[in-house]
């Protein structure tokens, strides 16, 4: 059977495809059906690809050497152990292995920074340096989208916040 | 309230009430917390576990939204229990095993569930029918706020909620839906679906969570990342994806009644017939057969069923119900013919 599109190499893939309400078989070469596909990868609005998955295997294999024998001082994990079982040992370990956790949580999220809820026990000076730090991060986001009007309102925001804690200093 | 009691009482994710509740079986929003300066459950000694247990026992009762939980420590429990609440999504298989210090918080209505001492020190979810994250969320929320007021919780204002996971940091959120796409399987489409979810960032999972294959034609679909978004964000990225994929599950449907009608109508008429005469049959094979009938259900092909038995029918006919039901132990061969009996029995009165 030879390929419905180009009708010149053998047909490999058998695919069902429905638009409109009609359902079609197509019997496709392997070079249609990757160009049929990144067609319809399209359609499902893969423009929005948001940040990939890191693994951990991607490290420095060089850095993480030297960080073998970094220890948390809360629950004594150290960095090898956490390659090892990718697991933290506690909270403290996020300022143990600060250094290195960074990297990798961006590669994993896309972000380094926290923009969402917080604790209601957390303490005022704290709530207020998040609330400072979720504006410059949507400030900066602002700027990467070329939101300008937006971004100059942020821009007002945090100056008006900034002003405020200097007062209460 | 008593483990058994939920035997007599259909959850509220299986009520087929919600939005979209004929390709959408339920929402559900999981948040991972941790205390400050105790040791993550698998880093923690035996000490440390006992004492993590304690603290979030007691603080449990105080808030509010949880005064109508019971909590039951896991140790207490035998390998059907645990099995039931596995089945019934109230917890993780993880949580099941090793047993020490673990416990779990269900209120009578199963739409809150809180593991203590699973990976996190905390693992809360709110399930919801039908598609309906926002609503899972502002409960969750709310307990999570309550919850915050007596815990001292590991955060930091640069990483969110610190967890033992780093998949997890940030907002330490998972939303998840649960679809029924039998028309985008059939259709032989679900692949590049799911292929597309993928590149997105998102995971899917089968009807029973991580590490379990999609059977049935059922698939959960949740967020990756959590770290850098909001959770209104988050949520509002599920949604947008989960939208298109039930329009698409839609068009299948609306494809498949138009132009092979008769084949439908055959596979899902079928479909009942095995059930409402089987004498033996595998969890493996109900699943997939009353998978179909669900779709009849919603295609008008069966008009006098109603999609809440069918719901319950997909819970209640694994191993630890049907054995909870019998309130004795079955071998598998065992369950195949009570399995049977009890579909037979369900759909009669239909």
């Amino acid at each position: 059977m030879l390929c419905d599109i180009c009708g010149k190499n053998p047909a490999t893939v058998h695919l069902t495809e429905i638009i409109d309400d009609q359902m079609n078989e197509l019997h496709l070469c392997e070079e249609c059906a990757r160009q049929k596909s990144a067609q319809m990868e399209q359609q499902f609005g893969l423009s929005d690809l948001l940040a990939g998955m890191a693994d951990f295997g991607k490290l420095d294999t060089k850095e993480t050497e030297t960080l073998t024998t970094v220890k948390c001082a809360n629950c004594g994990l150290t960095f090898a152990d956490f390659k090892k079982i990718g697991r933290l040992g506690c909270g403290e370990c996020y300022d143990s292995f600060r250094r290195h956790l960074g990297p990798l949580l961006k590669r994993i999220h896309g972000s380094g920074q926290h923009l969402g809820k917080s604790p209601l026990k957390v303490t005022k000076v704290l709530k207020k340096r998040t609330d400072l730090q979720e504006l410059r991060a949507k400030l900066q986001r602002a700027i990467e989208t070329e939101a300008f009007e937006e971004a100059a309102k942020i821009r007002d925001q945090i100056k008006e916040l900034e002003r405020k804690q200097n007062e209460t200093k | 309230m008593k483990l058994n009691d939920l035997l007599n009482h259909t959850s509220e994710w299986l009520k087929s009430t919600g939005p979209n509740s004929d390709i959408v079986i339920s929402s559900r929003i999981r948040l991972a917390r941790n205390l400050e300066d105790l040791a993550f459950p698998q880093r923690a000694d035996k000490k440390q576990g006992e004492q993590t247990l304690k603290i979030i026992e007691e603080a449990i009762p105080k808030v509010n939204y949880l005064k109508q939980t019971t909590i039951f420590r896991l140790a207490d429990l035998d390998s059907v229990d645990k099995q039931f609440l596995v089945e019934r999504h109230l917890m993780s298989m993880e949580h099941a095993q090793k047993t020490d210090n673990k416990a779990i918080a269900v209120d009578n209505d199963e739409i809150v569930a809180i593991m203590i001492n699973e990976e996190d020190h905390i693992r809360m979810q709110v399930m919801q029918s039908g598609f309906n994250l926002f609503e899972a969320w502002n409960i969750i929320n709310e307990i999570d706020d309550s919850l915050s007021k007596e815990l001292p919780i590991a955060f930091s204002s640069e990483w969110g909620y610190l967890t033992a996971c780093p998949t997890n940091t940030g907002t330490g959120m998972r939303g998840s839906v649960m679809l029924h796409l039998p028309a985008l399987v059939m259709a032989r489409q679900i692949d590049r679906v799911l292929a597309a979810i993928a590149k997105l960032s998102f995971a899917t999972r089968g009807l029973f969570g991580e590490g379990t294959q999609a059977s049935g034609n059922f698939f959960q679909i949740s967020n990756q990342v959590s770290l850098g978004h909001s959770e209104d964000e988050i949520i509002n990225s599920i949604n947008g994806i989960i939208r298109q994929i039930i329009e698409q599950e839609n068009q299948a449907r609306e494809a498949l009644l138009s132009k092979n009608k008769a084949i439908v109508e055959d596979r899902i008429n079928r479909s009942l017939g095995i059930l409402k005469s089987a004498h033996i049959i595998s969890s493996q094979e109900t699943i997939e057969l009353l998978s179909m009938v669900r779709l009849g259900v919603d295609l008008g092909v069966l008009k006098d069923i109603n999609r809440a038995v069918i719901n319950e029918l997909f819970i209640i006919t694994q191993p630890a119900h049907l054995q909870k039901i019998e309130n004795k132990k079955l071998s598998s061969q065992e369950r195949d013919v009570k399995r049977a009996e009890l579909i037979r029995d369900r759909l009669k009165i239909l």
